[in-house]
């Protein structure tokens, strides 16, 4: 089956628009993804080096609160932290409202599902304080910029980046036998977390070659990871633990431990067989199917294997693969990709979003998303969101969708285009005789909206 | 009667009216359960934020309570020793019937860093200390799969919040009654119509469909419903049913095929003014228990209520006017299953020295041996089984014959 620009846009992109048309060819596809972020600079979202100011802000005010001399003052901080907090809030509230408008509006929207795809692998979910809002910074900043390079650098700009080293305790950890670590004595030790995580989430994969010895090993060489609200990702020498350490057959670290010792690690792991596997698979099933054809699975490995981890290379094979434009049904999209794919077919743009409301935005799209299942700063752990259809439809999830469905484009647009029209708009070639049927004998705008937003044509890709 | 075969077949003759043909239609013939396992009922109620089980239920007859809880008189007797909070004054006549239990001075087996998280996977897990935060499935789901004959819809999970007690291989229905639709006649006519050729989403739809128009919780049904009530409606979903509403759903699935119901509750983490924050959480549960006794008729007499919570609270009234993370606290049955009206208790004292560490409850018995042993009263499930299977490394002791 060869490529087909419909298909691109719905199973590889943000859906179809009424506005944008569709890519001509993988060639296309690969040139719009490879080619400068025009959404980053139209539709901005603060990256974590932007966001850490207030971190320390909040940081310098907690201490007052607990430590300030008087309770006048104690309770002076205790005001601020909660106003910088609704703030932080409202604020971020916003920046998810520039997430849903770039799905709305890209002409690249294999860029925005590669992000989304990567944010979730590398899953990091902030707890306390503003911790939470600092997700989407994360993901500006470690993913964004990574999704079409080598492997091994989003790699690097995840697993250590501050989020994910505070997240998976990483910062914890230090060496028995480091500077700290023997000043410390029994207090201080080694936190396998992020080691963990990585060899089984990040890299290898559950079913890798891994031990352990392994896991501990690896927990060693990662020692010295940490960060400062400050300055971002520090690398403490002083926490580190001296080497050697044999990882999977390998040793690495020395005596002296270096940041270069991890970086090497990394390296190893990035470009290991079993990691090479494991994107493919990933890729696949997330794109395309939940069993996805082994063939197209093998050729994906074999390119990433061949070219050290190019992930453009990686997905250019996907698309070339015949098995990538086979016919639906394919997945069901996640409530986050059905939203902005609903937003994208009602040629939503930055006047109906009430990205400086908070609270039009928890109704509009944070409530529901948390109701469709997908509490997008709350992730259910490391291993991030479900990946099987029947984890998101569920009866109680799917009436969430529907009820969406059937209110927000209202609410959003205020005028509706006609079913019938809009049918063809959001579903093209894809639209099913039932579809047309329901948007015509519907008894309201509203609901042959939600009908057809509601429709199996359009929730799968 | 199954209500998923009711709705099947009220769908095929809406179709009908719809005027398309359906003659070859999967959904022609019916899906038939086999019988649920047994006749007994359990519902599981997870009180989250940890119970002050000395509040709920104080040891007036012991001479040390006064000087730990200064607001003790409020309670009124229960059995001679023990007293009753006021705010479960409701389940009184429950009391008189014999129909409302407690055990007292129980734990889980968590001990010692008194968090909340882990407290509650520990008893959501309904293991041991030594596999915290390891178990990945939830001791009512490991029950289920136990169940002879369990089907889909023979354990419930009521509400919002995905609950470890729940998770695992076995399958269990989950749907929260403010989950409900809110569709005109036509739409939802409509919608099956176009879900009928995708089984996953057309058996979500029937089932979503079937479960709001049994839900008692929605007033308004559709016409009259715009856009603005449903993203407020959905705002407020957000925040969670009431628990009667949520008591009541599950009180009209267990009238039917389903056979274990479980939701939480939560607001019992009371650090200050328990005085005032506590009524209100213990008022939730009074509602929760009303409401299933009223809403189960003749099914109560076959059922068993069970409430638990993550730990107890410190003995001690801390310098808010609360109580700090303990560790034995209370549990609570009701239901017309249960034997008599009783506190199951090995009473361990309040002087300092009775104290666990000097500041709580000591737990004189693991609360899942008391689960256990309703467990296998309800259900039949042998001990080799609990103490392995469902909540490992039980010491499941002699049997309190709580129920009938």
């Amino acid at each position: 089956m060869p490529f087909h620009p419909e298909r691109a846009e719905i199973r590889f992109g943000c859906g179809l628009s009424p506005r944008v048309p569709p890519p001509t060819s993988v060639d296309d596809m690969m040139a719009r993804l490879t080619g400068p972020d025009l959404m980053a600079s139209a539709l901005p979202i603060p990256d974590f080096d932007a966001y850490r100011p207030r971190m320390s802000k909040v940081h310098a005010i907690k201490k007052v609160q607990k430590a300030g001399k008087t309770k006048k003052e104690r309770k002076a901080a205790l005001k601020t932290y909660r106003k910088l907090r609704r703030a932080t809030r409202d604020d971020a509230a916003g920046w998810l409202g520039q997430m849903m408008l770039r799905r709305a509006m890209t002409e690249d929207g294999l860029r925005e599902r590669l992000v989304s795809f990567w944010a979730d692998h590398f899953t990091a979910r902030g707890n306390g304080r503003i911790w939470p809002q600092g997700q989407l910074p994360y993901i500006e900043q470690a993913i964004r910029p990574n999704i079409s390079g080598r492997f091994s650098d989003l790699l690097r700009a995840a697993a250590l980046h501050p989020l994910m080293v505070k997240y998976l305790d990483q910062s914890k950890s230090i060496g028995p036998h480091s500077v700290t670590g023997k000043k410390r004595g029994k207090g201080a030790g080694l936190n396998e977390n992020l080691a963990r995580e990585m060899l089984e989430l990040h890299t290898l994969g559950v079913d890798g070659p891994y031990s352990q010895d392994d896991v501990q090993a690896l927990a060693r060489l990662l020692t010295g990871v940490t960060f400062k609200l400050k300055h971002g990702f520090v690398y403490s020498q002083k926490q580190a633990e001296p080497g050697p350490h044999v990882l999977l057959g390998h040793s690495l670290g020395g005596k002296k431990p270096t940041l270069a010792h991890i970086h090497n690690t990394l390296d190893m792991l990035a470009t290991h067989p079993a990691t090479a596997r494991h994107i493919a698979r990933k890729l696949a099933m997330h794109f395309v199917s939940d069993q996805p054809d082994p063939t197209m699975v093998a050729a994906m490995t074999t390119r990433f294997t061949d070219t050290g981890g190019d992930l453009a290379a990686v997905i250019r094979t996907m698309l070339e693969h015949p098995a990538a434009w086979q016919d639906g049904p394919g997945n069901v999209k996640r409530p986050v990709d059905f939203v902005g794919s609903a937003l994208r077919a009602l040629d939503v743009v930055p006047k109906h979003v009430p990205t400086g409301n908070a609270k039009d935005m928890q109704a509009l799209f944070i409530a529901p998303l948390t109701l469709m299942g997908q509490p997008l700063e709350a992730p259910p752990g490391p291993d991030g969101w479900p990946e099987a259809d029947a984890d998101w439809i569920t009866p109680q999830r799917l009436a969430a969708r529907l009820q969406w469905a059937m209110a927000a484009p209202f609410q959003l647009r205020k005028t509706l285009p006609r079913p019938e029209k809009f049918a063809q708009t959001a579903l093209g070639s894809t639209l099913t005789e039932p579809v047309r049927f329901a948007a015509a004998a519907a008894e309201t705008r509203a609901e042959g909206i939600g009908l057809i937003l509601a429709s199996p044509a359009f929730q799968r890709v | 009667m199954s209500s998923n075969i009711l709705s099947r077949r009220h769908f095929l003759t809406r179709s009908a009216a719809l005027g398309c043909s359906l003659a070859a239609s999967p959904l022609i013939t019916p899906v038939t359960f086999a019988s649920a396992p047994g006749d007994g009922r359990l519902v599981v109620i997870v009180l989250r934020g940890g119970l002050d089980g000395l509040d709920l239920l104080p040891p007036l007859g012991d001479k040390g309570l006064t000087a730990l809880r200064p607001d003790v008189d409020l309670a009124t007797d229960l059995n001679g020793f023990f007293g009753l909070h006021p705010a479960m004054s409701p389940l009184r006549p429950l009391w008189a019937k014999g129909h409302l239990a407690f055990a007292h001075a129980v734990s889980t087996p968590y001990r010692d860093k008194r968090s909340h998280f882990d407290g509650q996977d520990l008893l959501e897990a309904g293991t041991g200390m030594d596999s915290i935060g390891q178990t990945e499935t939830g001791w009512l789901n490991r029950l289920v799969a136990q169940l002879p004959g369990a089907q889909s819809h023979t354990a419930y999970a009521i509400g919002r919040s995905d609950m470890l007690l729940t998770r695992g291989a076995a399958d269990v229905a989950n749907w929260s009654p403010d989950a409900a639709l809110t569709l005109s006649p036509q739409a939802e006519l409509l919608l099956e119509r176009m879900m009928h050729d995708d089984p996953l989403f057309r058996d979500a739809t029937a089932e979503a469909i079937n479960l709001s128009q049994s839900s008692i919780s929605l007033g308004a049904i559709a016409d009259e419903v715009d856009s603005a009530d449903m993203m407020n409606a959905m705002m407020a979903a957000k925040v969670g049913a009431r628990p009667d509403a949520i008591a009541s759903f599950a009180a009209q699935r267990l009238r039917e095929d389903t056979r274990i119901a479980a939701f939480s509750l939560s607001g019992f983490d009371t650090h200050a003014n328990q005085s005032r924050s506590l009524p209100k959480a213990l008022d939730r549960l009074a509602q929760a228990v009303t409401t299933l006794h009223t809403d189960l008729g003749p099914v109560w007499d076959k059922t068993t209520v069970v409430a638990v919570t993550e730990f107890g609270r410190t003995a001690r009234i801390n310098g808010t006017g609360g109580t700090d993370h303990g560790t034995a606290g209370a549990m609570i049955m009701a239901g017309g299953a249960l034997a008599r009206a009783q506190v199951v208790s090995d009473w361990p004292g309040l002087d300092e020295a009775d104290l666990y560490q000097r500041r709580d409850l000591r737990p004189t018995r693991d609360v899942r041996a008391h689960l256990a042993w309703v467990l296998h009263a309800i259900f039949g499930v042998n001990q080799s089984t609990l103490d392995t299977e469902i909540f490992p490394g039980l010491d499941i002791g002699t049997d309190p014959r709580l129920i009938a």
